[in-house]
């Protein structure tokens, strides 16, 4: 046991300045597979908040018999109350770039494109500097490898991959229909791999100490530590790195301010945890995953708010190429507010329930499915809160 | 490369298949017919409306059955109750969306969004009605199509139609969200953009809220009032669609049926558009040899060839649009239907002593496009407007429905005389390659005084639907008028659709081609095809359409334009010569350069 729930970490932004030139040298000195069984060795999950093993899809992009084949960092953070990823790409660009150029050389890509939303652009000029010399620096390290950065026009739903994929390509940033999953056809029709900022650079990490050193850390489940973005009701609203495996209570305890009725795990389309189910819920694949953002509410909020200002974020954002989401979003948002001001009886909520269910099983892409995660987490524990 | 068989159950029942196949090809197999309203089988995949939604064993999602494609071992539920709430949902979800006003809706009956509807027993009141709350515009200043927003499910089938069928995007998916619509540059009417009026969109939307502007009203004013005289034309590809609006299965020839219809709705006299499409042939015949002289003999460098058809209003407004600097290229020859027009009101009211003031002049066209060209300043050479109504295929059955009229029983009855005698040459006009056809018969036989060296006539290689087809003629003991002539080979191509128009012209422009006849059609398979035929279409409809327009020419007595007697008779008498003062006066037209947007 250890006496401490809640164990900081310093990898992500760890401060060394060799870094890049001893994972590239050391990366370049092994076989393609045997980087991929690192990744796969390390159990380190997508940072973006699906999860999906990266060492897996980078070993699926490197299968596919393609001459071409792209490597994608997603950098469209867009999930309301993250915000990691920006200080990732402002204070350690070059691990990203890290990262990438081990993807490009472990799946077989000459091409990485870092694909940041438009609302980061005043990093562009930053970024760019540092990849021109970047990009010279690989290729002396003998990496046929070339990263180039391209910029999203604000929409939120760029950041669901295929949406990103037709965006870079310069169409209407809309979801396609999977499958194919972009490791057969993604960015051009070509076997793509896209990673979370994070993602590729806790893949340098994982790169430069070793799987085995990484896997130390974390659950079975939930390998290694993760970069949260802490906001709300905190007096320490930040940006912190933690080991996985924590409970909603740990964290709590350390980024509460003593009257935290519910968390918000996952942003806008994460999960409400209420206060009754802090100690059972661990942040993670066993329990609550998330993609950074913990946000905290305390009893002097209205649950009902949180979850309009959600519902009217997703009516918004929502590509509207699906009926599920574009017209279900507006219900839901239209059916609160209904049930709020008397128009609509209470049990109107669980018919919305219901419509929230079809949602996540008929929409095309993550967006839509996964509106039913605040909707119903924050109805079934608020209801009086929605109601009256 | 072979296929793979991938073998899976839908509902418990083992099916095979082909890799690539989807779930929905899967289910039809078995005759499981899965909803849809997105899906077209002249589009691509899109997958957006989610009503094909199914169960697969195993997965958590319900995939898309249009959209999914099967695995070895899938097993799938076409309507377990998880299907039935979720596509239930989704079709209640559409309606708290769509301006229900289904009784007054033009659409009414023919709305696939109401079919599912009215199958599946919906709650319509479940969900908050969100058109109310919404403003939303109707766009009705194109006089072929309207636009009705709020009618709108946002399947995309216009905009999948409009790029890759058409490859003209005046309609595309603007805003996100709540905000998301179907709409045109800016904002702009469908009038002020760079649309066609092809109606493919209106042929392929689901709902009302792509529809032709009918004119039903103002023709039955006309026909029931007594001081007028309606002449009332009819296309050659009406004749062999109708029927499908009015019951009957696809690829029915129901010319005399129809005749019979129009004159039991009363107009005044039925005649044929096939007349002036024989006059079509006369006309663009000479310009094309008149053309091929100028260039030939007189060296005239300023010749603009390859000459290219003009009956296809469509593909008229396409090429103002899009190849401006090809305008010298296109025929001067006005359309069959405009022809016609000038023609009734001047020739025709002449012989009848009517006066043409108090003559309405109408069309039945399988074309929306055809309504917007009856509106062209340029169509008035009679001094009034030339064709004072244009009806789709589609009007007509529905006035023929109003009308009380048993359209299976009726009898065949003839076109009035004069301009209701035509050839076989004039009916394929209405199907892709008919135009080249028919101007083959006839130029070859002026040229060389012989008939085309094919069997029956029947010039085959220019038939059929490849997207762009070539022909060559070569031409060999010509008659001593046509010397220059002498062994030259005749080159000629023919596109149909626009997007393969596009090509073609994109290959004139560049010089990678040399042709010195195209013919172009701007809708899937020629008129037969058209934007005003009836809904719904597909590749096996039109190829039955096209049967029954080439059975329509086998059985006509006269096969060539220039042996219509009253072709040979309205030269004869009015006309003077082909191309020559008068018809130019009134057979003969220009073209208009516009925006690229």
């Amino acid at each position: 046991m250890k006496d401490k729930k809640l164990t900081k970490v310093d990898l992500i932004f760890e401060n060394d300045g060799t870094c890049a030139t001893t994972v590239l040298d050391k990366v370049r000195a092994m076989a393609q597979d045997d980087v991929i069984m690192e990744m796969i060795d390390s159990g380190l999950k997508g940072r973006g908040g699906a999860g999906f093993p990266t060492g897996l899809k980078w070993k699926f992009t490197k299968a596919e018999n393609s001459f071409d084949k792209y490597i994608v960092c997603n950098a469209d953070e867009g999930e309301p109350g993250t915000f990691k990823d920006r200080e990732i790409l402002d204070t350690v660009p070059e691990k990203v770039f890290v990262g990438m150029t081990i993807a490009g050389y472990s799946v077989g890509a000459k091409i990485g494109y870092l694909y940041i939303r438009a609302e980061y652009n005043f990093l562009l000029k930053k970024l760019n500097q540092k990849l021109d010399a970047f990009n010279v620096k690989i290729k002396d390290k003998g990496f046929d490898f070339t990263i180039e950065i391209r910029s999203g026009a604000g929409a939120y739903i760029c950041g669901e991959e295929s949406a990103l994929f037709e965006s870079i390509e310069g169409k209407r940033g809309e979801p396609r229909n999977k499958p194919p999953y972009p490791t057969v056809a993604g960015l051009f029709g070509k076997p793509t791999a896209i990673n979370n900022v994070e993602t590729l650079v806790y893949a340098t990490m994982i790169m430069k100490y070793g799987a085995a050193s990484f896997k130390l850390m974390g659950t079975q489940d939930s390998r290694g530590s993760k970069v949260f973005s802490v906001s709300g009701d905190t007096p320490n609203a930040g940006i912190y790195e933690l080991e996985l495996g924590m409970t909603v209570e740990d964290f709590v305890n350390d980024f509460g301010d003593g009257d935290t009725k519910a968390v918000q795990v996952g942003g806008a389309s994460g999960i409400c945890v209420p206060r009754k189910k802090f100690a059972d819920m661990i942040i993670g694949y066993e329990g609550v995953p998330t993609g950074g953002s913990m946000m905290l509410f305390n009893s002097t909020r209205s649950m009902y708010n949180v979850l309009k200002d959600y519902l009217e974020f997703f009516a918004e954002e929502s590509c509207g190429q699906c009926t599920p989401c574009r017209i279900g979003c507006q219900q839901l948002l239209q059916g609160i507010e209904a049930v709020k001001r008397g128009e609509k009886h209470p049990s109107y909520l669980d018919s919305l329930k219901k419509l929230a269910e079809t949602m996540k099983l008929s929409a095309k892409c993550g967006l839509g499915q996964s509106v039913a995660n605040p909707f119903s987490s924050i109805v079934d524990n608020f209801r009086e809160e929605i109601i009256y | 490369m072979a296929k793979y068989e991938v073998n899976l159950k839908i509902n418990n029942i083992p099916v095979t298949v082909e890799e690539g196949s989807t779930i929905l090809d899967a289910a039809k197999k078995l005759n499981f017919r899965v909803p849809t309203l997105c899906q077209h089988p002249d589009l691509c995949v899109a997958g957006n409306c989610r009503v094909c939604v199914v169960e697969q064993k195993g997965a958590k999602a319900l995939p898309a059955a249009c959209a999914t494609p099967v695995s070895e071992g899938m097993e799938i539920f076409t309507n377990s109750q998880k299907v039935r709430t979720a596509r239930t949902h989704i079709i209640e979800l559409l309606l708290s969306e769509h301006n229900s006003e289904c009784t007054s809706c033009y659409k009414n009956g023919k709305c696939e969004l109401q079919a599912l509807a009215n199958e599946y027993r919906v709650n319509e009141n479940l969900f908050i009605k969100l058109v109310d709350k919404n403003t939303y515009t109707i766009d009705n200043f194109s006089p072929a199509i309207i636009k009705d927003d709020s009618k709108c499910i946002r399947c995309q089938r216009c905009v999948r139609t409009c790029a890759s069928m058409q490859f003209v995007s005046a309609l595309a998916v603007s805003h996100k969200g709540d905000k998301q619509k179907i709409s045109t540059f800016f904002d702009k009417s469908m009038n002020d953009v760079v649309c066609t009026n092809c109606g493919q969109c209106v042929n392929r939307c689901p709902t009302g809220a792509l529809v032709e502007k009918n004119y039903i009203d103002q023709v039955w004013d006309a026909v029931n009032n007594p001081n007028i005289h309606v002449v009332v034309q009819t296309a050659p590809s009406v004749r062999i669609g109708l029927g499908e609006d009015l019951g009957l299965e696809p690829g029915n020839r129901v010319t005399g049926k129809m005749v019979s219809a129009l004159k039991r709705i009363g107009f005044d006299s039925v005649l044929d558009t096939d007349f002036s499409a024989d006059l079509t042939i006369m006309e663009e015949g000479t310009e094309l040899l008149t053309r091929l002289k100028k260039a030939l003999v007189d060296k005239d460098e300023t010749v603009a060839l390859p000459m290219t058809t003009s009956c296809s209003p469509g593909w008229i407004k396409f090429i103002e649009h899009k190849y401006p600097s090809l305008l010298p290229n296109v025929s001067t020859c006005k359309s069959p239907q405009q022809m016609f027009g000038a023609l009734a009101k001047t020739f025709y009211a002449q012989k009848k002593g009517l006066k043409v003031e108090n003559m309405i002049s109408v069309s039945i066209m399988p074309c929306t496009a055809k309504k917007y060209e009856a509106d062209r300043p340029e169509m008035r050479s009679s001094g009034f407007k030339d064709v004072d109504y244009v009806l789709t295929t589609r009007e007509l059955a529905m006035m023929i429905r109003q009308a009380g009229i048993c359209f299976e029983d009726l009898p065949n009855e003839k076109y009035d005389s004069i301009m209701g005698e035509s050839s076989g040459a004039a009916v394929i006009f209405g199907a892709t390659g008919g135009v080249m056809e028919a101007a083959l018969r006839t130029a070859y036989e002026i040229v060389t005084g012989r008939e085309v060296p094919f069997a029956n006539l029947d010039i085959v290689p220019v038939r059929g639907f490849e997207g762009i087809k070539e022909a060559k003629v070569l031409i060999k003991d010509v008659l001593p008028e046509w010397g220059f002539l002498e062994g030259a080979e005749l080159s000629c191509a023919i596109a149909h659709g626009l997007a393969n128009a596009n090509k073609l012209m994109a290959a004139v422009v560049s010089g990678e081609v040399n042709y010195h006849f195209i013919e172009i059609m701007a809708c899937p398979g020629g008129c037969l095809g058209g934007g005003g035929q009836p809904i719904p279409t597909s590749p096996e409809i039109r190829a039955k359409r096209m049967e029954a327009i080439y059975e329509e020419d086998a059985n006509m007595a006269i096969r060539k334009s220039h042996e219509n007697p009253e072709i040979t008779a309205i030269y004869a008498e009015f006309l003077g010569k082909p191309n020559g003062h008068k018809s130019h006066e009134l057979l003969h037209t220009h073209y208009v350069k516009r925006k690229g947007y």
